[in-house]
């Protein structure tokens, strides 16, 4: 056994040090692509745990990942290069909310949902809802600072964190910004922290900006007979005076995909749906409604229908938020991106996605946020079929291409992990990438915090398949 | 058949691993690790087909796993997970039998305990003697029955006072309603019920006749083969279903009426056993077509009224099996609502396995009882005087969890046809 295995068995209740085959290949893989097999799991159930395995990492140079409940998309939690797996998700639970201060305290195994549930009975709510927040730990959420529908009204993940407890790469306990909304004592390493994906620190405690939860919620969906119709009905809705909570596109292979699954009754035929939710004041809802409903009206949608119960609006929220798995029907391998574009460049992106579609002879299908230009184009292909996988490869790098061209970026929510990390510099430049560099360097000088993301190593490409 | 074929690894690239189905699962919880979850086995099965890991990896989290589909339900990619667990059994259990490796408890389970009715009745016959002849007075006081194996005298301790045999023997195996009879209909006893719950079979059969329904029991009826396809005796299951496939077709009943969870899942499922297009094939989807649990029935001929009040606070442990293997969710719950004065509250989770599982709760007792005292957690926020369920399995579960919660004076678990026909049926 090696010396800092069994350092770590020393410091770490024995059943949570996991070296078995079959307990190392179950954190070897997380929602998106590739398989990496780590030396040890080790469940982390306290910051003074997290101290020691970091410390023992740090001074024998072994990788640590962090991890919540692997539901990432791009690769964050994967151990790509062997060494400690560190499972957050076993953490105790812990949801402390100041209700007077509207912040809540929250460990990092929390799942996100689980926040929101419990602010709601205090008639307050916590904002960022991706699709995943039934099964995502608010860790995961903090490292690749997740997005979500509501993003569009009320911002993401980042936009809600007060203060950070985080233990360093070298082993040390930091606190980051603090309980009071306004503070600007010394550099926002809370906002650097969000985001980096877990290469700059093991995030163990998170304070977190709760927001009065709106009144009452009105959905709408509109159904389109052309895409770009649809993209165009987007701007005019947002340059209108009204910003909904969220704003959704699904194109039609989308819509019969969910439709297939779980029949909510959405429109098969049209070639693509918005869905609309406006929050505040039951008054103000009915009159943003009759306006969205001219909106479209007079840009010539198809149909536009109005939920008339909860349950029905609930009913289409939930086929949204089946999208992302249930389009895996159409093929097994899923091919997810998240490319964003400013909002009046959706239009753009749409006959963009469709040129790739064609050249490369790949199904694309679309769906996302499209009131804040985050798509989420993705294409569903067979794993197994190498010459096929060549073409998604390409498409891939098309889709990243379009994005930057039309002054957008990589990614919008899913973070840059292991698949995007060769396009950073297409975005950042050279410089600008270097300049992010320095900052890991001097934060983790032994690279032992997630190595192997955001950052390409040389030569490294696109690469979709395992061999 | 290839490895790849019978492990069913085409079928695990239908898992996009999405993460969906962590918080579903009853081990994932309490086991805390991926490994015991539907996304982390389903990986490992791939990994086996793959040659990257070895069958003996899959074994403990394949036996661990309680089979309780709930992750089916919460699936968005309908992976089959059923067909991947069973087809994981199969391999392992090919692999033991090979080795041969034979387990005591599944070959006394498997060979003589419930195959065929008959022993079912000698065992409730024997139980009903053990109880009755003080024997179980004087075992419990000089502690004999800690000796079994498998804790088997923690489960003796919650089975139900027996009927005598010639109450068995007195069993008519056809049933005519006073009033006309609108249909016929045939009761699959099952082994277990007909075994320990005797009563609540009976029970059963006086509901549906008052319902104005003919009910036949076939006699060639057997074990509906659920615990030999979780054990991966998928050959056994197969044969037995053409027992009972046989059995009933000759009845020529309308419906098939079973009052078991699990059986009824094994039952509506009895197709997959065969080759599609196959005359067995097509055999087994007309016998599927006609299964229906007692409470489905019950809601449909809506035949019945209760007249008896029960003043009672209950709550309702759906059959795992039942909600999602048979997707029948509503209509226990509505049959209670209809029974006046009684106070229905619900579980927070109910869809969170009991920890019974088939036989699970006997071949992996300290899981199971993990995974019991998560659920009487949320049943004891209830408060209830009744926890009532709708399968064997469930019901001796509970009782076994009333037992370790201490509150046997204060709280009782019921199957749903005993409280109904407590409630006083009567035709409308």
């Amino acid at each position: 056994m090696s010396d800092w295995m069994m350092e770590l068995k020393s410091n770490i209740p024995e059943q949570r040090i996991l070296t078995e085959l079959a307990d190392r290949y179950s954190y070897s893989f997380d929602a998106s692509f590739g398989e990496h097999l780590p030396e040890v799991v080790v469940q982390a159930k306290s910051k003074e745990e997290v101290v020691q395995i970091v410390r023992i990492a740090n001074r024998y140079k072994v990788p640590v990942y962090p991890r919540g409940q692997g539901t990432c998309l791009s690769g964050g939690p994967l151990p790509v290069h062997g060494g400690i797996v560190l499972d957050l998700s076993q953490w105790p639970e812990k949801i402390d909310l100041n209700v007077e201060d509207l912040t809540v305290n929250v460990s990092p195994s929390v799942l996100t949902a689980n926040i929101n549930k419990e602010a709601e009975k205090h008639g307050l709510m916590y904002a960022p809802d991706p699709s995943s927040a039934h099964v995502a730990t608010i860790g995961g959420n903090l490292g690749e600072n997740s997005g979500g529908p509501r993003g569009l009204k009320y911002g993401v993940t980042k936009d809600h964190v007060l203060g950070l407890e985080l233990v360093t790469p070298e082993g040390e306990i930091i606190r980051t910004g603090g309980q009071t909304i306004k503070n600007v004592t010394g550099y926002d390493l809370t906002k650097l922290i969000v985001g980096s994906e877990g290469t700059l620190g093991v995030i163990t405690e998170a304070t977190l900006k709760l927001m009065p939860k709106p009144r009452a919620e009105q959905t709408v969906t509109i159904s389109f007979d052309e895409v770009r119709t649809a993209g165009l009905a987007i701007s005019q809705v947002l340059t209108s005076g009204i910003l909904p909570s969220k704003m959704e596109i699904m194109d039609q292979a989308c819509i019969r995909a969910v439709e297939s699954f779980q029949p909510a009754g959405l429109p098969v035929d049209a070639e693509a749906i918005v869905i609309i939710e406006l929050d505040g004041h039951s008054q103000t809802l009915e009159i943003e409604t009759d306006l969205v409903r001219e909106i479209m009206n007079e840009i010539g949608a198809k149909d536009i229908l109005i939920p008339k119960t909860k349950e029905e609006a609930n009913q289409i929220w939930q086929s949204r938020k089946q999208v992302s798995p249930a389009i895996a029907k159409i093929k097994p391998t899923k091919v997810s991106e998240d490319a964003t574009v400013p909002r009046s460049k959706i239009p753009d992106m749409m006959d963009r996605l469709n040129e790739i579609r064609e050249k490369y002879n790949v199904e694309l299908v679309v769906f996302g946020h499209a009131g804040d230009g985050n798509l989420h184009p993705n294409i569903l292909c067979d794993q197994r079929d190498k010459e096929e996988m060549r073409r998604v490869e390409q498409a891939v790098e098309a889709i990243f291409e379009a994005a930057i061209d039309l002054g957008g970026t990589l990614s919008g929510e899913h973070g840059i992990g292991t698949m995007k990390a060769p396009f950073m510099e297409n975005e950042l430049g050279a410089v600008g990438v270097e300049m992010m560099k320095r900052i890991k360097d001097s934060w983790d000088p032994n690279h032992i915090m997630n190595p192997g993301k955001i950052f390409a190593e040389k030569g490294q490409k696109l690469v979709l398949t395992d061999d | 058949m290839s490895l790849q074929e019978k492990i069913n690894y085409d079928k695990t690239f239908d898992c996009v691993q999405c993460g969906y189905c962590l918080p579903a699962c009853p081990t994932y919880e309490t086991m805390e690790r991926e490994t015991h979850s539907p996304r982390g086995r389903i990986n490992l099965v791939k990994l086996v087909a793959e040659n990257k890991a070895s069958i003996e990896d899959l074994r403990e989290p394949i036996e661990k796993c309680l089979g309780c589909m709930a992750c089916t339900t919460v699936c968005p990619t309908n992976v089959q997970y059923g067909q991947i667990l069973e087809g994981a059994k199969e391999v392992i259990e090919d692999q033991r039998s090979e080795a041969g490796e034979r387990s005591r408890i599944e070959d006394f389970l498997f060979e003589s305990f419930f195959p065929s009715g008959k022993w079912m009745h000698t065992l409730g016959n024997l139980t009903w003697f053990y109880q009755r002849s003080g024997l179980q007075a004087v075992a419990n006081r000089l502690s004999l029955t800690q000796a079994a194996p498998l804790h088997l005298e923690k489960f003796e301790r919650v089975i139900p006072a027996q009927p005598s045999p010639k109450m068995r023997a007195k069993r008519a195996n056809h049933y005519q309603p006073e009033i006309p009879a609108t249909a016929t209909v045939a009761f699959f006893t099952g082994c277990v019920m007909d075994g320990m719950f005797f009563e609540t079979n009976q029970h059963t059969i006086e509901l549906l006749v008052r319902c104005g329904l003919e009910v036949i029991l076939p006699e060639e009826q057997t074990c509906c083969g659920a615990l030999h396809a979780h054990a991966g005796k998928i050959d056994d299951s197969r044969n037995l279903a053409k027992r009972n496939i046989e059995a009933f077709e000759e009845s020529e009943a309308a419906y098939i009426i079973n009052n078991a969870g699990g059986c009824g899942a094994r039952l509506i499922e009895y197709h997959h056993l065969f080759e599609e297009g196959s005359d067995w094939y097509e055999r087994a989807k007309r016998f599927v077509s006609k299964v229906k649990d007692i409470s489905q029935i019950l809601i449909e001929v809506e035949e019945l009224e209760f007249t008896k009040p029960i003043n009672r606070t209950v709550t309702y442990q759906p059959s795992c099996h039942m909600t999602n293997v048979q997707g029948v969710k509503t209509p226990p719950l509505e049959l209670i609502k209809k029974i006046p004065g009684i106070t229905l509250k619900e579980l927070d989770r109910p869809d969170f396995c009991c920890g019974s599982a088939g036989i699970y709760n006997i071949i992996n007792y300290e899981d199971s009882m993990e995974i019991l005292d998560v659920k009487m957690k949320d049943v004891c926020g209830t408060d209830p005087e009744s926890i009532i369920t709708t399968n064997p399995g469930c019901l001796l579960q509970m009782k076994l969890g009333i037992e370790r919660e201490g509150a046997t004076d204060t709280m009782d678990a019921v199957h749903l046809v005993d409280l109904l026909l407590e409630a006083g049926p009567c035709v409308k």
